[in-house]
């Protein structure tokens, strides 16, 4: 059960998501109020009730239950989803979810979180019945099925030799072949079985099913089991009313039967047995105070007789020779005996309709009647069940995150193993068409492909991470008192799983400094000649190999002279420096720069860019930040795809091999000492196609040696960013271009500059690999204080230090 | 390599350290066994670009960076010793695991407690800080390696 | 052999409880998402001795899943149950009225779905 409960939490998750949906698509118009959508947004409330009532999540249910309350008000087109309401909506959407993760982690739920929402939404339900209070819609328990039947798991069947002697077979579906013995013996007495207790009470039961009760897939055979589960039963058949086989209708009920039962139970429990088919039979009761011994001949006491039923005796008149008996007679009856039965069981439902007017529909065309069974499926549903190949959802399997991981390391070192083998089997010097050395090819791109589908294993889109968003925008704008709304795009966009999780705090904290120093307050943005709401733009793409996710706003972008004169104030920047724009920008990043003159409740203090910065790198990824004054700014986060496995040029410099990632080779240069030109006394460039471009000799820039006299002997890279800087980068040898494996540097040892993380190669040896935006910004002479581009460092999720 | 164990003197307290003792720079150390993760015949290593001088690269052990701290030049000893015979110590804490390069590995000690002495306070002498305590054995003096003083610092910038 | 039960609820949660809750009880239990799922699963599986579903579905909801199982004259009489989450009164006339035989109310207690079964359908 605990399984299950932890699957009703990810489900819980699911529907809240599709709940957002559906209101999204409510506020934007796309729908209109749609019926299925707003009937899958009932639906998901509905169902997450449902599921919490399982789990007896009270808190939940209740709210629950007042949401889909207020929502059945818009499905049945009596309320209308405007603006006000919709707000009112998206906030009860996140006070569920609230809700729901407080059940999922045990925590206690907050009054003051909900219940002012629940007030609001109730206000959105004209009242219609008096209510016993809240407590009466709370109350969900189960009043009906009050059957307190010792139901052992003992083998019904065997009790059947009672002298059952029924079988309307005729009538109702086929059951169990061995408890249907022997043909109805006409007006047999059967014999009480040994076993009758003559001391427990006596109840005389009649019970004469309308047809109807058949159609309705009932079946008598188990009702009078249950009620011989409730104590030792003797039935007798009445076939009073079946009419001769010329003028038998077998579509209709005839067979009735008179059934003693010797049990202590109350009467309210044997009437219990016949709920589902109150009202499509005749039914009576006699309590055992009655004192009836004969049930033919004897008076009918109690209440029953004062309901005019259909006395018995008239009955058996009926049956002489006459007419089959009409049915229309004998249904007199079941709307006196539903009265009858209304009487005791109605009170045994102390719980009132919840406090919504029912119409039984869930589409606006509402008609509360037998037809409205069908009307109510969706418009596109044919009455005949539907053949057409099936819309099924993608079939999912939940998968432990573990596993998931244990088999990316295992694919991983596969991919290591191989390029060894690859090594050795080179080495042994096997020419190039051997069957071995083509095998081995296969081999590789086997083992690639595997690595790329592991890796997918592990990507979602990012829509979860987007909505949640959707949820902080509404609450910063709402408490800073801007109007604001949010734009998303490229939610199908799919990122590692672990990105997205990390992802979280650094996009909230974005978010909240878009809204809430990006943008200007309404009057302000009307004074400029902007629309009084203000946009914030939330975007997802592939690109380049990369993830790209970008938070932009349309707001007055930024103040760079105040920025200077803060950076200066705190002491970042020593007073009178000469920055451009774009190394302003990236002050922003420098932690202690706080810009904001009152410290909002968002924002916080200390709570800075330098932080979410941090927080994109350890994931492997870059953030830079372009922006315009008077129209907005944009950040920018560039993520691996996926986070263990590069695409990288394999080289060699000083006698090291290093791994270049080939999305930033720009191209190879052919370059003679020529075309190399110094700049100052350290520093060279490169006129590439008219650009001078700053050159370096890796060898050198890592260390490794001192710079060279000459480089025609090698080769020259060409290294940089799509859209940024580059640089020419000599190196000695090109060796391939090679699929590696990245493993981290951060856990065992720290940042290196210029370098992101390692790799093994074939012959066990360790590579670095480069990172050229790192390399780039030293080259060109930026120092690497604060403000600096952030340099690239990849982190697998999976290199945690030593397995010893 | 033999790892003799000294027989074990109980000394008032009964508890006893196991101590692994090692040659570096020319000097005697010891570690606490429970650092340890296991001895290995030094490799090349790959070298980590504007690194500390003490830090000689990274190797690959078993399909993971292990990066390796040549210890006598982290003690500031002399760096005489013959690189190719070098042994590497893989030593764990918490946080990280590194290799210590050091040139010979010799017995593991089984010390009572209150064999070791915390070392005098001498003020001139850098290489204390990287000494947790002293003890005599058979007339040698070994040092106790403070591990955490060795070790840099997680998660920093390494320039 | 086992009572064959086919339970139809568009909640994931649900229908792992019920399916718990009929095998913990030894009835066999096949599964389906909505009306139109249950239709197709009824085609494929051998009769069963009883339906439970859920009113409140997409695509097809139950009462006209209901009527559709019950235009199949192998199923004119099957015993189906509704659950529901409104109170027993109100059910009573909108299940009867769309054919059903019995219903159970969430959060239904596990004995009960049983009884409920055993009821209608042995």
């Amino acid at each position: 059960m605990a399984e299950i409960r932890a699957s009703f939490f990810i489900e819980c998750e699911e529907l809240l998501e599709a709940l957002q949906d559906g209101l999204q698509a409510i506020d934007d118009g796309v729908a209109d109020a749609d019926a299925e959508t707003v009937n899958m947004v009932f639906r998901s409330v509905h169902s997450i009730k449902g599921g919490a009532g399982a789990f007896g999540l009270d808190t939940l249910v209740a709210f629950a239950h007042k949401f889909e309350t207020a929502l059945d008000e818009v499905r049945a087109g009596r309320l209308k989803p405007d603006a006000r309401v919709l707000k009112l909506f998206f906030h009860g959407s996140d006070i569920l979810g609230d809700l729901v993760r407080e059940c999922r982690d045990g925590l206690e739920h907050a009054d003051e979180t909900y219940a002012p929402l629940l007030a609001e939404l109730e206000r959105l339900v004209p009242p219609t019945e008096t209510d016993a209070g809240a407590q009466a819609e709370i109350d969900f328990q189960p009043a009906p099925l009050s059957l307190d039947l010792g139901f052992g798991t003992a083998d019904l069947g065997a009790q059947d030799d009672e002298g059952a002697g029924f079988g309307p077979d005729d009538f109702a579906p086929a059951v169990d072949g061995g408890d249907v013995d022997g043909p109805v013996a006409r007006g047999a007495e059967t014999a009480p079985d040994d076993d009758a207790v003559t001391a427990a009470p006596v109840y005389r039961v009649r019970f004469k099913p309308q047809s109807v009760l058949y159609a309705h897939g009932s079946e008598p055979l188990f009702l009078f089991r249950a009620l011989r589960d409730l104590g030792p039963t003797e039935v007798r058949c009445r076939e009073d009313d079946l009419p001769g086989l010329d003028t038998l209708d077998c579509e209709h009920s005839h067979i009735g039967w008179d059934l003693t039962l010797h049990s202590a139970e109350p009467e309210k429990v044997i009437r219990d047995v016949f709920d589902f088919v109150e009202g499509l039979c005749a039914l009576e009761i006699e309590a055992p105070d009655a004192g009836a011994v004969d049930l033919i001949a004897g008076p009918i006491a109690g209440p029953i007789a004062d309901l005019g039923l259909i006395d018995l005796a008239d009955l058996a008149s009926l049956s002489d020779g006459s007419d089959p008996p009409d049915l229309a007679d004998i249904s007199a009856a079941p709307e006196t005996s539903a009265a009858l039965l209304a009487g005791p069981s109605g009170d045994a439902e102390t719980a009132p309709a919840p406090a919504r007017s029912l119409t039984p529909d869930s589409g606006p065309a509402a008609k509360p009647e037998p037809a409205s069974a069908a009307v109510t499926s969706p418009p596109d549903t044919p009455a005949k069940p539907v053949r057409t190949a099936p819309a099924t959802p993608r079939a999912t399997v939940r998968v432990d995150l573990e596993r998931i991981d244990r088999l990316v390391n295992l694919v991983g070192e596969i991919v290591i193993n191989q390029a060894m083998l690859a090594q050795s089997v080179k080495a042994e010097g096997l020419p190039p068409n051997s069957p071995v050395r083509t095998g081995l090819e296969e081999f590789l791109q086997l083992t690639r492909d595997i690595q790329e589908s592991v890796m997918m294993i592990r990507a979602q889109p990012v829509k979860s991470l987007f909505q949640r968003m959707s949820r902080i925008v509404r609450e910063a704008s709402a408490d800073i008192g801007k109007e604001v709304r949010l734009k998303i795009e490229g939610e199908q966009t799919e990122v590692d799983k672990t990105v997205i999780e990390r992802l979280a705090d650094p996009l909230t904290h974005m978010i909240r400094n878009a809204v809430d120093h990006g943008l200007e307050t309404a009057d302000a943005r009307e004074a400029a000649g902007k629309p009084r709401q203000g946009n914030v733009t939330l975007t997802a793409m592939h690109r380049s190999g990369r993830t790209v996710i970008e938070v932009g706003d349309d707001g007055a972008g930024i103040d760079r002279t105040k920025v200077l004169n803060k950076a200066i104030v705190n002491g970042l920047v020593p007073p009178d420096t000469q920055l451009t724009d774009a190394e302003i920008d990236s002050l922003l990043f420098a932690p202690g720069l706080s810009t904001a003159t009152a410290v909002s409740n968002l924002s916080g203090r200390g709570v800075g860019m330098d932080v979410v910065r941090s927080a994109i790198q350890a994931l492997g990824g870059r953030i830079s930040i372009t922006s315009e004054r008077g129209h907005g700014s944009t950040f920018s986060i560039s993520l691996p795809l996926t986070l263990a496995v590069l695409d990288g040029m394999v080289v060699q410099v000083a006698g090291e091999t290093l791994v270049v990632p080939l999305s930033t080779i720009l191209e190879t240069l052919a370059l003679t000492d020529g075309d190399i030109r110094a700049l100052g006394p350290d520093t060279h460039v490169v006129n590439i196609r008219d650009q001078f471009v700053p050159f370096f000799d890796l060898g050198a820039e890592l260390g490794y040696r001192d710079p060279l006299a000459s480089y025609s002997a090698g080769v020259v890279l060409l290294i940089g960013q799509e859209d940024g800087p580059a640089a020419a980068v000599a190196v000695d040898v090109i060796e391939d271009q090679r699929q590696v494996v990245i493993k981290g540097l951060q856990d065992s040892y720290g940042r290196v500059p210029g370098i992101a993380a390692a790799t093994i190669l074939g012959d066990g040896q360790i590579a670095l690999i480069l990172d050229p935006i790192d390399l780039v910004s030293m080259a060109s002479g930026q120092t690497r204080h604060r403000g600096s581009p952030a340099p690239m460092s990849i982190q697998p999720d999976q290199a945690k230090g030593v397995q010893a | 390599m033999t790892y003799a164990s000294k027989p074990a003197d109980k000394a008032k307290d009964g508890s006893l350290r196991e101590l692994l003792s090692f040659r570096v720079g020319g000097q005697d150390y010891c570690l606490d066994i429970m650092s340890v993760r296991e001895i290995r015949g030094g490799t090349r290593a790959t070298p980590l670009p504007h690194a500390p001088r003490f830090m000689r690269g990274v190797i690959n052990l078993r399909g993971t960076v292990l990066p390796i701290m040549d210890l006598a030049t982290r003690l500031d000893l002399d760096t005489e010793i013959e690189r190719d015979r070098s042994v590497t110590i893989v030593v764990a804490d918490n946080e990280r695991t590194v290799g210590l390069m050091v040139d010979a590995v010799s017995d593991i000690l089984a010390v009572p407690e209150g064999d070791l002495q915390p070392p005098p306070d001498m003020k001139a002498d850098n290489e204390r800080s990287f000494i947790s305590a002293l003890m005599i054995v058979e007339n040698r003096m070994i040092r106790v390696l403070d591990l955490n003083a060795v070790l840099p610092p997680p998660n920093e910038d390494a320039a | 052999m086992a009572l064959q039960i086919l339970a139809v609820d568009d909640s994931r949660t649900m229908r792992d409880v019920v399916r718990l809750t009929l095998t913990g009880a030894g009835f066999g239990a096949h599964l389906a998402e909505d009306g139109v799922h249950g239709l197709e699963v009824l085609d494929q599986i051998d009769p069963p001795d009883a339906i439970i579903t859920d009113i409140n579905m997409p695509r097809m909801d139950g009462f006209g899943f209901i009527n559709a199982v019950r235009e199949q004259a192998e199923y004119r009489a099957i015993p189906i149950l509704v659950l529901t989450t409104e109170s027993a009164a109100e059910m009573k006339d909108r299940a009867r009225t769309a054919g059903a035989t019995g219903w159970i109310v969430k959060p239904f207690d596990p004995d009960k779905l049983v009884k409920a079964l055993r009821m209608v359908a042995g």
